[in-house]
Formats: structure tokens, sequence, C-alpha cells
């Protein structure tokens, strides 16, 4: 019997974790780059800038997120593990009422799905959450 | 003035003092055949709020054997912490006695000898009437079904669940998370939900199109008892679509969603909740760690996990009470709520030994009713064992031996997979397997039995990302089950180190040889979450395998190595 992608994914797991152990490092640098062109290489903070994703993934190809970060101009996110690692630039003006984004986005594998917010006073915030894409056991 | 821990503190006293006068004199009083009902109803009514928490009664209607595990590693923060304690070292904690009733309920060892001794435990009937005694003591009490009902029996599967509601309709539970449930299509499960007369929750059963809370399920229900409020708050099982077959249940989304779990604790304490209880379908380690993450929580009433535990565990200032499985005890829990507040806690678990408890005579024909159409083909006997058989354990039961070897010989395959539920009772040495007890562990409404080629390192892939569900060691990305079985491979696994080099050592038991990464193998196995999976039911599988076989043996299984516990 062929194996197409559907079927692998349903019956035990991890052709997705296992692609992940050889494509990862080059596509963290890749992160690294993307962040380092958002943020022209300055310092990022933490504690201003709230991400919510799933621990684990229902479905890798449209994964939930939502991003809030207070006083925030620009929040982008990047899926580290993705080939292309930018996903979204929400640009926010003086008259939003929330400095608040979600949205859904495809995930190829266990990754960190990361967040960068510049701030009103030219400062960057960051935070990331790992999204496990993955197929499961059996729970009790 | 006496503050709230000091308050929680003299709770857990009381709740100790019951364990002593309950669990340390069990077994005396059974070896002079003095263990009555009373002794394990005794309680001290205490405060003005009693609830009561069954869970993962995974459709057992009549008393079963059913055996507690052995091997439950814990890792991470949880690594040696209940309920990751085992046998007798279990007993030591909880000051058991070796033989014991206790012993017998809640921990491994000498099971056959002691089932003998002690019997059957659980059915419903037994369970009613235990519930009926605690609302003659306190008739405004909550009775909370933390899910995992509509599924796991002969009669559950035929009917669609239908037996189940039922008879669980019957005892007029104030409310009901879920999981399992949901494994019979949402049809189904709104079908049923819409005509339940209590509260169907879960704060986490959000709408999947739109990522909105789920219109049929509530996130809460206020109780005004006892003179105060009372909030529950529903959490169903996160990882539905993922452990189970999303295609049955297209419509919803899940998650842990602690952020929302938080937003909703505040809503109910600004509508005036004094006391804050979630029923849970967590799993324990996930809901201790939600108990850290998440405020103002009071009661985390825990299921899924199946673990029983004579005492609450205590997490901050939120007591975590899970109630074991298979309908084997009822948790009564009772509150000293005042002043906006938790001021203290009693609570007991109680194990419902069936010759110990009288049969509730409504619920038993109830019972009976629903098993009647059915009684014939489920009572067949197929065989008999010489072994005990049972499921529960982080890699092997023998039961699942069994399930492994019927599905390598009858779908003549060099490898068999099962998966790690933790459901299904156990028989002991010298029963007759019947049909039911063959359906009591396998029925489930996507059990066929597929036929299949993997590689060698597909098959390394695949015992990876299982470890990966039970020895992640953050709690969030457990899924709570237990490690697929295999049959016809041996491994060796570090449960210490990550997803990807915990497995090594794969050997075909077969041949010896280690498993080539190259090579295709022919694997059968069942319960896969693909839609269009092909092949005969397992139930079908494995009574034609018992039915050659005669008595079924089953030898010790040396095939998996552990380390790093």
């Amino acid at each position: 019997m062929e194996l197409t992608r559907r079927k692998i994914l349903a019956i035990g797991s991890g052709t997705v974790a296992f692609a992940t152990l050889s494509g990862l490092p080059a596509f963290a640098s890749l992160t690294d780059d993307a962040i380092a062109a958002f943020t022209g290489g300055a310092e990022t903070g933490e504690g201003a800038i709230t991400l919510t994703a799933p621990e684990i993934a229902e479905n890798g190809n449209t994964v939930p997120i939502e991003v809030s970060a207070p006083g925030a101009t620009e929040i982008t996110l990047f899926a580290a593990g993705n080939p292309v690692p930018n996903v979204a630039t929400f640009k926010f003006g003086p008259l939003s009422a929330s400095r608040s984004a979600s949205t859904r986005i495809r995930l190829a594998t266990t990754q960190d799905v990361i967040a960068v917010a510049k701030m009103e006073d030219g400062s960057f915030q960051m935070t990331k959450a790992n999204v496990k894409v993955t197929i499961g056991g059996c729970g009790g | 003035m006496i503050s709230r821990r000091d308050f929680l503190q003299v709770g857990m006293a009381a709740s100790a003092l019951v364990g002593a006068s309950g669990f340390g004199n069990w077994a005396r009083l059974a070896a002079q055949q003095r263990l009555t009902q009373d002794q394990l109803l005794e309680f001290e009514t205490f405060g003005n709020v009693s609830l009561i928490h069954v869970t993962d009664i995974h459709a057992q209607l009549k008393p079963l054997y059913f055996r507690e595990p052995s091997v439950n590693i814990g890792v991470g923060e949880n690594k040696g912490a209940v309920p990751h304690v085992t046998g007798a070292d279990f007993r030591r904690l909880y000051g058991i006695e070796d033989g014991s009733p206790n012993h017998y309920a809640l921990s491994s060892g000498d099971f056959s000898a002691l089932a003998q001794a002690y019997g059957r435990i659980g059915g419903l009937d037994r369970m009613a009437t235990v519930i009926n005694a605690i609302r003659a003591d306190r008739p405004d009490a909550i009775l909370l079904d933390g899910g995992d009902t509509w599924h796991g029996s002969y009669t559950c599967l035929k009917t669609d669940g239908q037996d189940m509601v039922n008879v669980m309709n019957a005892m007029q539970p104030d409310a009901m998370t879920f999981h399992w449930e949901f494994t019979l299509g949402s049809d189904r499960v709104a079908e049923i939900v819409e005509g339940l007369p209590f509260a169907a929750l879960g704060q986490n059963i959000f709408d999947a199109e739109w990522d909105e809370p789920a219109e049929l399920f509530k996130p809460y229900k206020m109780f005004e008892r006892g003179g105060t409020k009372i909030a529950v708050i529903g959490q169903a099982f996160p990882y539905m679509p993922i452990a189970n077959p999303g295609w049955m249940f297209p419509e919803y989304s899940f998650g842990i969603r602690d952020e929302n779990m938080a937003a909703m604790v505040e809503e109910v304490r600004a509508a005036g909740a004094e006391c804050v209880v979630v029923l849970s379908h967590n799993g324990f380690d996930v809901d201790k760690k939600m108990a850290n993450v998440v405020p103002g929580i009071d009661v985390i009433l825990s299921g899924h996990t199946h673990d029983a535990l004579p005492e609450p565990v205590l997490v901050g200032e939120t007591i975590i009470l899970p109630s074991g499985s298979n309908g084997k005890f009822v948790t009564r829990c009772d509150l000293d709520i005042r002043d906006g507040r938790m001021m203290g806690y009693r609570t007991k678990l109680i194990p419902l030994f069936s010759d110990v408890i009288e049969p509730d005579a409504e619920v038993a024909a109830l019972i009976d009713a629903q098993r009647a159409p059915y009684e014939a083909e489920m009572s067949e006997v197929i065989g008999q064992t010489d072994s005990l058989l049972y499921r529960r354990g982080n890699f092997n039961g023998t039961w699942d031996d069994v399930i492994c070897d019927a599905l390598l010989s009858e779908r003549d395959a060099e490898i068999a997979l099962s998966p790690g539920v933790r459901w299904g009772p156990s028989l002991i040495p010298g029963q007759d397997i019947t049909r039911e007890d063959i359906f009591g562990v396998t029925s489930m409404t996507y059990g066929k039995a597929y036929r299949t080629e993997f590689t060698g390192e597909f098959l390394k892939v695949v015992l990876e990302d299982v470890a990966d569900n039970i020895f992640n060691p953050d709690p969030y990305y457990q899924q709570g089950g237990d490690m697929v079985r295999t049959g016809g491979l041996g491994y060796r696994i570090d449960v210490s180190k990550p997803q990807g080099e915990r497995i090594s050592n794969m050997t075909s038991l077969s041949t010896g040889e280690a498993i080539d990464p190259a090579r295709s193998y022919i694997v059968a196995g069942w319960a896969s979450v693909n839609e269009d999976t092909e092949g005969p039911q397992i139930w079908d599988v494995v009574e034609n395998h018992i039915a050659k076989l005669g008595t079924v043996t089953v030898s010790e299984n040396n095939s998996v190595e552990v380390v790093g516990v």
C-alpha cells in the first residue's frame, strides 16, 4: 500500500517532526536574519507583548495565532521552522483602538512562532511560543 | 485571624483524619468480615456544600476487575510525584496496609489473589447507592461527571451511547464535560447534548471555523447551594482532534486555552461566585500546571489519566481530586464556603466494593433493561484465560500482548501496533473470556485493523512521536495516554531524552535482528485516526485469535527496556 501524506499523518506521527531535525538549523538562521531586518539589529525586550498559540496544533495547515502589544506601531510574526519565516506584519495607527491581531498560519513542522513588536518609542519587544505539529497517540 | 492557608491546612488535616478512619482500619475490618457499606460511606458532613465526582466510567455499567498500573513514570517536575508512584511505594506513601481493601482498589501488586478475596468493584447501581446516600446527608449536593462516559462497552457501541445516557440521566447529574463522547460523531453528540437534562460544559470547546466558543457547550454553570454561589467551569479533553479522529467532529476545536480559563474564572467571580470548581478532562499533570498558571480556582475535579488518589493534591490554594476510572470510585468533597472564599474542605475517595455496597434497585433494573437486547450475543464465551489480563501501565499490558499477537497472526504481519489507551477492564486467571470482555478492551467507532508497510525509519519516527506525547517534560504537551504497544518489535527507551533521541535498539523479535531503517516491514494495527482506514474490526480479529487458542496464556514481556527513569 502506498502511503499518501494524509495517511502518514493519520497513522502515527512524525514525518513532520522528522523533517525538523534536518531543516531547523538553516531555517533558524533565516529567522534570525529576518528578525534583524525588522529590528535593524536593535536589542529586544520582553513582557509588553503577548502571543497566544495552541501548544499542539490541531491542524498544522491552519494554526490560530493571536498577538497583542499595547503601544505597538507594528507587529511582525515569524515562523522559525517554515521555509520562509516571515508570516505577516500588522501596522497600527494612533487611532487604533487595540494593538492586537489574530490570524491563522501554516506551520510545516514543530517550531517556534515568534512575534516582534515595534513600540511607539522605537524600541522592540519580542516573545515566542513553541507549537508542536504532531499526529499524536491515543488519549486515555 | 486565621488565614486562608491555615484553613486549607485544617482542611487537609480533616481529610487525613477521614483517610485514617477509613483506610487504616479496612484491612482488619475486612479480616473480621465486617467491611460494611456504612463504613465505606462513613463521612462527617462538613461545611455547607458537597461535590460528588465521577469520571472516566467508559460505559462500565457492571462491576469489574480493574488493575491499577505498576509502571507510571513521571518526568520533569513530576518525576516521583503522585500519581507517578505505584505499587508498594504508593501504599507506603498513603499508609495503606499490604493486602488491605485499599491495596486492592488503589494499587498494583498481588492483584489476582486480592481480586479473588475482595471481588469486583464498581457498577453504576452501586454508584447510585453511594450518590443517594451522600444526597441523604446533603440533599443539594452537586453531582459532576468528568466525561469518557459514553464509550467503552459492547452495549455502548451498539446503542451509540444511549445506554449510558439513560443510566446516567437516572442519577441526575448537574453537569458533565467530554472526551471520547465526540468519537460518536458530532451529529450524534449534538443529538444527545440537546436533550440532556443537565449542563454540558467546556470552556475550551470552540467552533473550528471561527475559533469562537461553541454554542452547544457552555463554559460554566452557576449553582446556588448551601447559601452560596458555586461556579463549575468545564474543561474538555484538550487534544481531541489529535488523539482521536478529528474528521468525526470537524466543527470543533479544543486546546487547553488557559487564557480563556482565566477569563472565565474572573467572569464567574465578578458574577458573585464564592467558589470556583473546574470539572476537568485535562489529565492530572496538566491540571497541576493549570492550577499554577490560572489563579482563583478552588477545586479541580480531575479526569482523563485515570488516576485515583485517596487524598487531594494541593497546588497553591487549589485542591486537585482525581477520581479514578471505569466506575471504581466516587469522590465526595465537602467544602466550607464563607465570606466569599473556600475556608476548608474534607474529602473521601469511596471505592465501590460491589459485594459490600447494596445495588440501587431502580438503577439495577435500568441497567438490565439496557443490556437485555444484547445479553445473548455478548455473553457468548470465546475462550478462557490462564493469565491475568490487564492494560494499564506505560509500556505494555497482558491484554495488549494478546491483541498484538492477534494482529500478528490473524493479519499476517511482522509488527503490530496497538494504541496506549488507559481504559479496559481486567480478567483474572481462570475466567472465561466473553465477547463482552473483548469489546471492553477494543470497542470504539474507529476500530478497523489496518495492514500496511512502514520503513524501519518511519517506525522509529512513530515511536518517538508517541513517546513525546507521554514523556515531554512540559505537561501541556502531554496527551495523557500510554506508549503505543508493540508486537514483534522490541526497543529501548530513555524517557529523560528529548524527542528524536529516546528510542534505540529497535529489534525484530521474530528474527532477533536490528530493525533496518531502509527496509519495509508489514505492520498491522488498529484505531487509526485516518478516515479511510480499511480492514476487519479489531474485536473480530481478537475473537478469532482467542477462539483458535482456546485458552490464553501470556508470558512475561521484556521487549521494552526502559532507562532514564
